[in-house]
């Protein structure tokens, strides 16, 4: 199957070294894209601009297209700030994570990457963001096969599909983490960086729900299309999304590259994946059910 | 920015109240509401519960009672269109122009460019679901669609609602009273993980089909589509399960996890509000009985009376409070993002 594999842009606070670390493992790993830069919170710094572009510089020496990602949601004056440093840039695509940066994408003429918070579900939106400048889309996570075949995708515009990781559910101006620990936001001494995989919310009867990852809000479950990447390639996506999380990374990216080389049959897959993924996995989006269930016998007719 | 957007007079702290049906309608535009936003019956508005809303003929005899008193009626249609059912949103567009309502309420560009295309004189809002919170991004909407008000999410602090206004000659909308998303809102996609329908496509968040309510040995359970989101000892008082609302266990500790059942209201904040030059503030609630909309009018009403008569001798006045709490959520309120240490 003719399908890109990226490494979205990673959604945790790890510590430099950390980070620095995965992106160097990354550099060997079979990806054609990667994003780049923090989506979630300002206040995370432990790597800025210049350095991410180091990073940047790294893995496009190895043959590697990078894309920088923005800030999804944006607050203040120093926010836009650091919007306009990365547009300015140059180097590299965009990827537009709210409205702000598709308006300087477009004034800048810098193509840019529609990302999966930008809310299209309308033909008629994703066709102006075409003529705005976007290269490549991503639907809502929440968007059902069904209606991702129905969209109209303009000539030449490239489709992702975030197909492995917890999904981000929602932004908020409040950060859970700091409030878990009791913590103003603004005095949040970086509590996130203790927890590289987020923070677990389970029920009061103790079932996994949801993943607190500061001011953003995930899913437990990881979602994964990797026994449906054929549906996917049927309708037309170019790019599978793998979101990082904080272990076997590699090992979930080689059995992605299994599967598009066909080496490796969907179900097989999926089992092997059990082995390293860091929670239940879930599908339902893709089916038009509700987001956490899993059903990977369902088909789709 | 052109001369004749600065030389217009822009609104000062309209007071726009919500409208789930005509006897709301009614409630609001007699207790003194500048102007009501209300919804169609269908997911083509951010609030389609059973029951609720209008249908075309009770949006003329609506629009007519409002009008006819000089207070404006903004319909919102403000989920987002998709591409097996785009034509409802279309029609919808239509039948706010046909039935002359005074602006519709949008969060999707595709259908702004398509209200701008077939009825020009349509004056346009930005939802608070478009999730705008700069004003780089309100640029977006008002370069290609000529918006001429924006809500804001309840996000910002009141600096940074501050700084907005000052970079836009968009309107400014705030949200005043009433239901606080804790989320952004347009990005929170908790209720379609949890059960299928979001607030972006069907227009509800946390819906009553798929609540269940249970009496057991524990207490009282709420649920939704089976999941566990809060249980009460018989001392506490049940609350609707809205999911960011319900109680969980994080390393061991179970509290209000994302936030409490409480209810925002930014009443002390109108003078300051006044003196940045909001455009209007809104209350929220179309849920809500046409008793409720009545009680929040006129408390309003009279607080943005008192602001605009004199904003430094302003005061909250004990009844309002009472009156507000009375109908409040969880009778607790918020200054919610406006203050900062919410955050």
């Amino acid at each position: 199957m003719e399908m890109k594999l990226t490494l979205g842009p990673l959604l945790y606070y790890w510590s430099r070294e950390d980070t620095l670390a995965f992106y160097a493992e990354a550099v060997d790993w079979p990806v054609d894209v990667v994003y780049l830069g923090e989506t979630v919170c300002s206040r995370r710094h432990l790597l800025r601009l210049p350095d991410w572009l180091e990073v940047a510089a790294r893995l496009r020496d190895a043959g590697k297209t990078v894309v920088l990602s923005t800030q999804t949601l944006i607050e203040s004056e120093s926010d836009l700030k650091a919007l306009r440093k990365i547009v300015s840039t140059a180097e590299f695509a965009v990827e537009a994570n709210e409205f702000g940066a598709v308006r300087l994408c477009a004034e800048a003429g810098v193509p840019f990457v529609a990302g999966p918070a930008l809310n299209v579900y309308s033909p008629d939106t994703l066709a102006l963001l075409g003529e705005a400048g976007a290269m490549r889309w991503l639907p809502p996570v929440e968007m059902p096969h069904a209606m991702l075949q129905a969209m109209t995708v303009p000539q030449g515009m490239e489709t992702e599909l975030f197909a492995y990781g917890r999904l981000p559910l929602a932004f908020s101006a409040r950060c859970f983490t700091a409030r878990h620990y009791n913590l103003q936001k603004d005095d949040c001494q970086f509590r996130c960086i203790e927890h590289p995989d987020g923070l677990d919310l389970k029920t009061r009867e103790g079932e996994a729900f949801l993943t607190l990852n500061g001011i953003q809000t995930q899913s437990a479950r990881i979602y994964t299309l990797a026994h449906r990447m054929a549906e996917a390639h049927d309708l037309g996506v170019t790019h599978l999304r793998l979101s990082p999380q904080a272990r076997h990374m590699g090992r979930v990216v080689a059995v992605f590259d299994a599967l598009r080389h066909e080496t490796l049959a969907p179900m097989a897959a999926a089992t092997q994946l059990q082995k390293w993924i860091p929670g239940e996995p879930c599908d339902g989006y893709w089916l038009g059910r509700p987001g956490l269930d899993y059903a990977p016998g369902e088909s789709l007719n | 920015m052109s001369a004749s957007l600065l030389s217009e007079a822009k609104p000062l702290l309209e007071l726009i109240c919500p409208a789930g049906s005509l006897p709301a309608l009614k409630a609001a535009v007699d207790q003194g509401a500048d102007g009501v936003y209300l919804g169609l019956k269908d997911n083509t508005n951010a609030r389609n519960f059973a029951g609720l809303n209008f249908d075309a003929k009770a949006l003329a005899e609506g629009i007519r009672y409002a009008q006819t008193r000089g207070r404006k009626v903004l319909m919102a249609l403000n989920t987002y269109p998709q591409p097996q059912t785009l034509q409802r949103w279309h029609a919808a567009v239509d039948t706010a122009a046909e039935l002359g309502v005074n602006a519709i309420i949008l969060a999707d560009p595709g259908l702004m460019a398509y209200a701008r295309k077939v009825h020009p004189e349509l004056r346009l809002h930005l939802s608070v679901q478009g999730s705008a919170t700069s004003y780089e991004a309100i640029a977006f909407y008002r370069e290609r669609f000529a918006i001429q008000r924006a809500v804001l999410p309840r996000v910002l602090s009141l600096a940074q609602v501050e700084n907005v206004i000052r970079n836009t000659p968009v309107e400014i909308e705030l949200f005043g009273f009433g239901g606080l998303c804790v989320m952004v809102e347009g990005r929170c996609l908790l209720s379609s993980y949890a059960c299928g329908d979001s607030p972006n496509t069907f227009g509800a968040c946390s819906p009553g089909h798929a609540v269940r309510w249970q009496q057991t040995p524990e207490g009282m359970e709420t649920r939704l589509n089976g999941i566990l989101i809060d249980r009460y000892a018989d001392h506490e008082k049940a609350g609707y399960p809205t999911l960011c609302k319900g109680r969980f266990a994080v390393q061991g500790e179970t509290y209000y996890a994302l936030e409490e059942p409480t209810s925002l209201n930014s009443m002390a904040m109108l003078p300051e509000m006044l003196k940045m030059g909001i455009a209007a503030i809104k209350i929220e609630g179309r849920q809500r009985s046409p008793a409720y909309v009545a009680q929040v009018t006129q408390v309003w009403r009279a607080a943005i009376d008192a602001v605009k008569r004199n904003a430094e001798a302003f005061q909250i006045q004990p009844n309002w409070t009472a009156q507000l709490t009375k109908v409040s959520e969880g009778s607790m309120h918020t200054l919610g993002a406006y203050n900062r240490p919410w955050k």
